[in-house]
């Protein structure tokens, strides 16, 4: 097949169509068919990589040209970039719902819940590939939906309540993203990203550039839960199904929030010193705060959901002082490594929350309780569920040789030399406040004397090879920073965010 | 001018009654009110003053047309919200019947 792009939508939507037709009949269809369906995305993002050429591949749907120098089809768009953030979203679907056929099983209505599971990551994908702001926001909005169903899943008070929550909030987001791209298309008169980054190079009127920014910024981060807009985060993804929770955790809020954050304002704005302060200060504060709210929580799924808060700030001010440097025409090497580690904090964040989330699930499936105060003594009952969580929390807390440790050690560096000594500063006190938790975490729930009755054993297989195969993955992502692998996956992500001009060149010239 | 602050005034409506309203019901009336002054909003900037219909026919190409791709975009968005607008009801009749109340005041099982 010449073009693949198309693929990462239609594929997903057409297994979706017919889970919800064949699985009523056929029992098991569905959970075989999504196994396939995301082994068989992680494939084609890996086709991509290691086809090793880094060229940008466009589809336009339809198949209308360009006329003189004007888009008129949709654009999907493939680059370095989004291929790394698909592969990830993929596997980490993968790996849910390898968990999910036994977790499951739990539940009524395990077909509309691998359909919906489904839908999602077929919104998440087009959410990527969108080279279209309109696009975007109709993927946007095909993944939330289905969230919003995932997460009221169980149907029990607490489900419906953080559902509805997270409903009222993600509307409002909805409506002020949708707004800022009426303001967009009113003033550039066109939808495809980059002939708006195009014409605003050009552009004058930077106030109404400016106040369309910020209503971006209020709306995605809203969707990605950074710090004034968090509330809706502890609940809806300590109340969803133990595999929803670890994609939503692990990969919506940075899919649908913070890669879309990064797109627009690298590729498609001019960065501009203010916004650029602007991100970094909320990526701060949410670095910061999201770990004092967390540490105080017995919940074990609410403490997780806080760290995710606290963890993206750490992405949020990798990319926020890469904009900071490079707006201000400063030292393109720092800005790159401030960027990379921002990039490699992320994915690093979607396999070891994820395994978080999981091992959360499986404690739960065992003992039925969250409460960390009602667990203890796990470790002899459930080894793997407690040694794959132990990885997953030195992970997380940033200890060699584990991933988090080398994306966390590149962000400080990078804030070092830039002489952002207090963000610096601030990176290694939240990565010890972290530790702490995550010490707590495995203390009460895996090593302390045992507080609950009865016969626990481990969880089935499917279940212990998904969290084993993530733990492994958490030590292997740190194989990303030799230099030839560096060079070969996260480099050309990075220079598509740092090269403007490329993103345009590449896609407009085709 | 005067259309686009009746448009914003109607958006301040839904947010206020979102952020006051006790009510479930009332809350996702407001939304509902929110999404609805952005379409209109919308529809208005693809407006052209004596515009036409865009359907170009024949040889009259020198007329003036009202912006179309506005009004696909509100098609679009209006059958999204009618989505969300189900999803939020049908949870909203779920949490009445385990909570036998609309109030969100007696609807807190989540804190923290």
């Amino acid at each position: 097949m010449e073009n693949i792009v198309p693929l990462f939508v239609i594929v997903p939507l057409t297994a979706v169509f017919l889970m919800l037709i064949i699985g009523r009949f056929v029992r098991g269809f569905s959970k075989v068919l999504s196994v396939f369906l995301f082994a068989f995305l992680v494939a084609l993002s890996l086709f991509y990589i290691f086809r090793g050429d880094h060229i940008s591949q466009v589809y336009q749907v339809g198949g209308w040209k360009d006329s003189g120098n004007i888009p008129i089809a949709i654009y999907l768009l493939l680059d370095p970039l989004n291929v790394f953030v698909l592969f990830i979203i993929n596997l980490m679907a993968l790996f849910s719902t390898i968990y999910s056929v036994n977790y499951i099983t739990r539940y009524t209505g395990e077909n509309y819940y691998y359909t919906l599971f489904g839908i999602m990551i077929a919104g998440l994908n087009g959410v990527v590939i969108a080279g279209d702001l309109f696009n975007l926001y109709v993927f946007l909005e095909i993944t939330v939906i289905a969230s919003y169903a995932l997460v009221a899943f169980g149907t029990a008070r607490e489900e419906l309540e953080a559902s509805f929550k997270y409903q009222v909030l993600g509307g409002i987001a909805t409506t002020l993203i949708l707004f800022s791209i009426g303001m967009i298309y009113w003033y550039t008169k066109t939808l495809n990203m980059p002939d708006i980054s195009r014409i605003l190079e050009t552009s004058e009127d930077l106030k109404l550039v400016q106040f369309c920014q910020l209503m971006l910024i209020a709306g995605f981060g809203l969707k990605a839960a950074i710090m004034p807009f968090h509330g809706w985060l502890p609940d809806a993804h300590s109340s969803a199904p133990a595999p929803v929770s670890a994609m939503l955790s692990g990969v919506v809020i940075k899919a649908a929030g913070l890669y879309v954050i990064f797109r627009l304002f690298f590729n498609m704005f001019q960065l501009t010193y203010e916004i650029s302060v602007l991100i970094t200060a909320i990526g701060t504060l949410s670095m910061v705060v999201g770990v004092f709210l967390a540490i105080g929580q017995w919940d074990l799924k609410r403490l997780l959901a806080y760290h995710s808060i606290s963890q993206m700030g750490y992405v949020i001010i990798g990319a926020g002082m890469g904009m900071m440097i490079l707006s201000v025409n400063g030292n393109k090497l720092i800005a790159s490594l401030a960027i990379t580690g921002g990039l490699f904090h992320m994915v690093n964040h979607a396999v070891f929350k994820g395994l978080l989330f999981l091992n959360a699930g499986a404690v739960e499936y065992r003992l039925g309780t969250r409460d960390l105060n009602k667990m203890g003594g796990l470790y002899e009952k459930m080894p793997f569920t407690s040694s794959s969580s132990l990885s997953a929390s030195l992970a997380i807390s940033g200890i060699p040789p584990f991933n988090g440790f080398f994306s966390k050690l590149l962000i400080i560096i990078a804030a070092v030399q830039a002489k952002y000594y207090v963000l610096a500063t601030l990176a290694v006190i939240v990565s010890i406040i972290t530790l702490a938790s995550f010490m707590k975490f495995q203390r009460y729930a895996f090593y302390n004397h045992k507080s609950h009755h009865g016969n626990i054993k481990e969880v089935p297989f499917l279940m212990v090879f998904s969290m084993v195969s993530m733990a492994v993955l958490c030590l292997a992502l740190s194989l990303l920073l030799i230099p030839e692998i560096r060079n070969f996956i996260l480099q050309p992500a990075v220079d598509i965010l740092m090269g403007r001009n490329e993103y345009l060149i590449n896609l407009l010239n085709q | 001018m005067i259309v686009f602050i009746l448009c914003f005034i109607l958006f301040l409506v839904g947010l206020f009654g979102v952020l006051t309203s006790r009510n479930i019901i009332k809350i996702v009336i407001g939304l509902s009110f929110m999404e609805f002054s952005v379409f209109l909003f919308l529809a208005l900037i693809g407006y052209v003053d004596n515009g036409q219909i865009p359907i170009v026919s024949g040889e009259a190409t020198s007329r003036v047309y009202v912006d179309p791709l506005p009004q696909a975009m509100v098609l679009t968005a209006i059958v999204i919200g009618l989505a969300t607008n189900a999803m939020l009801l049908a949870v909203a009749i779920r949490i009445y019947k385990k909570f036998r109340t609309f109030d969100i005041r007696k609807i807190t099982s989540l804190k923290g």
